[in-house]
């Protein structure tokens, strides 16, 4: 177990490494979900902004953001086949899907923390209303989101149709998660906040995330062996 | 230097025996009953005309690909028994060098010696650089780099953790004589600490000079290169018209 976080924890770093020196990813993840955010702010910010806007453009921003950086942290994989050579490490292959996720999910992390205070900017919303439980479904839906599409962006890496197929099988199978962490940031955002209700779409996404990783962590090894 | 197997591990094997291997994408067929044995001390050639199949023995071998039907034993023992230890006796020279452009040389050796729980990384790495000739460019970005050069440093990084089996897949691609040259006397030194050394390529002339025993892959299916006189080149054609006729 050890030698798996290990090994999970060296890809991590290399992708963290090799993305500090050409910042591409951040970059373009940031500036997509930015002007995600100002699109969305001059169509629905009037005197006030519509009711539960900002919970449906946060996520909306962090999940098409988050889309994009998941296709391109395994394009960088496909060229020179690195992947392959991941696979061939004497580790478990899990841990090669640890690795991605855990730099995924710092990456994502990362831009969080800049969009979230824009989104309560632009939206009025109220982020310190409850932040830790805002910041609870923004970590929990952050890690169901990266679970599952680390999953399929590396089993799609040789599809010559991936940038097509991945959005076409995240989605849908990331909806569920999508619909919580909407409606517990809304719960939140709300005239009338409704904790409780939060923490009950907090649950489901625990849960949501408990089962996305146990699964993808158990069959990775089997989907990536050709 | 690195490079060459040290003491035998608790897991190692001496050889290697492909069984009746078939593999099949869809409704093509890459290999068809492929049987051969692979010894310690030994350079295999494995030759054949593109598609014949070649890349897809290498994956299997590799443990990167299931065959259809048929077994691979390392030793006594399957894949599957192995375990995943198994990959860190195995060194892969693929025909895609598995190099990230955007680390160094010698970053590069670091990530994937720390991936392999190599000891003495420094050292170990160095001495990879010293062999590959790029301890002057250690600090430069791999992307920067010639396909020569890239070729060399991903050949490092295969025999790095001092692979017991050593898959080498077109190693002579893109390299000038002098890199050729020194690959060839890489492989004579890998054959002398005792790895199974199994290549797949087109250069005949210069794997003439090397190899131990050739077989010819052809449609899926595998025929000895008769041993002997003859240049590498003319045994093979003689044993692909053997397998077409």
């Amino acid at each position: 177990m050890t030698r798996t976080l290990q090994a999970a924890w060296t890809i991590a770093r290399k992708d963290l490494r090799i993305e500090a020196r050409s910042r591409e990813l951040v970059y373009t993840t940031l500036f997509f979900a930015v002007a995600c955010l100002l699109v969305f702010a001059f169509a629905f910010v009037r005197e006030r902004p519509i009711d539960n806007a900002a919970a449906g453009i946060l996520w909306v921003a962090l999940a098409f953001s988050g889309t994009l950086a998941l296709g391109r942290t395994f394009e960088r994989e496909r060229q020179g086949e690195t992947l392959r050579a991941l696979l061939l490490a004497p580790v478990e292959r899990g841990a090669v899907y640890l690795g991605k996720l855990i730099a995924l999910l710092l990456l994502m992390a990362a831009v969080e923390l800049i969009v979230v205070p824009i989104v309560g900017l632009l939206f009025s919303a109220p982020l310190l209303r409850a932040p830790a439980l805002l910041a609870g479904l923004l970590a929990l839906g952050t890690i169901g989101f990266a679970a599952i599409g680390t999953l399929f962006a590396a089993m799609l890496v040789r599809a010559s149709s991936r940038d097509v197929l991945l959005p076409i099988l995240l989605y849908p199978m990331t909806a569920p998660l999508l619909i919580a962490g909407v409606q517990g940031t809304a719960a939140i955002f709300a005239d009338e906040p409704n904790l409780a209700l939060a923490e009950n779409w907090l649950a489901m996404l625990l849960f949501f995330d408990a089962v996305v990783v146990t699964v993808a962590l158990w069959v990775f090894g089997a989907v990536m062996t050709e | 230097m690195s490079g060459g197997p040290h003491a035998p591990e608790p897991d190692d094997f001496d050889h290697v025996t492909v069984r009746d291997v078939s593999r099949t994408f869809g409704r093509r067929r890459a290999l068809a009953r492929v049987s051969l044995d692979c010894r310690a001390g030994e350079i295999l050639a494995v030759l054949g005309p593109n598609g014949a199949g070649k890349s897809t023995l290498l994956g299997i071998l590799a443990t990167l690909m299931r065959p259809t039907d048929g077994e691979i034993r390392y030793g006594a023992r399957t894949a599957a028994e192995a375990g995943d230890g198994l990959r860190g006796r195995i060194g892969v020279l693929g025909h895609d060098l598995f190099l990230y452009g955007e680390l160094t040389a010698r970053e590069n050796l670091r990530f994937f010696g720390r991936l392999y729980g190599v000891g003495d990384l420094d050292g170990t790495v160095d001495a990879a650089l010293t062999a590959a000739r790029l301890s002057d460019r250690a600090d430069d970005r791999a992307g920067a780099f010639s396909r020569g050069l890239r070729q060399r440093l991903a050949l490092e990084r295969a025999l790095l953790h001092a692979p017991r089996l050593v898959l080498l897949d077109e190693p002579f691609t893109g390299l000038d004589d002098d890199s050729a040259a020194h690959l060839s006397a890489r492989l004579r030194d890998l054959r002398r600490r005792g790895a199974i050394v199994v290549m797949a390529t087109h250069d005949f002339e210069t794997a003439d000079a090397v190899v131990d025993r050739a077989v010819c892959l052809d449609n899926g299916r595998v025929r000895d290169v008769a041993a002997g006189p003859g240049p590498l080149r003319e045994r093979y054609r003689h044993a692909l018209r053997e397998a077409r006729a």
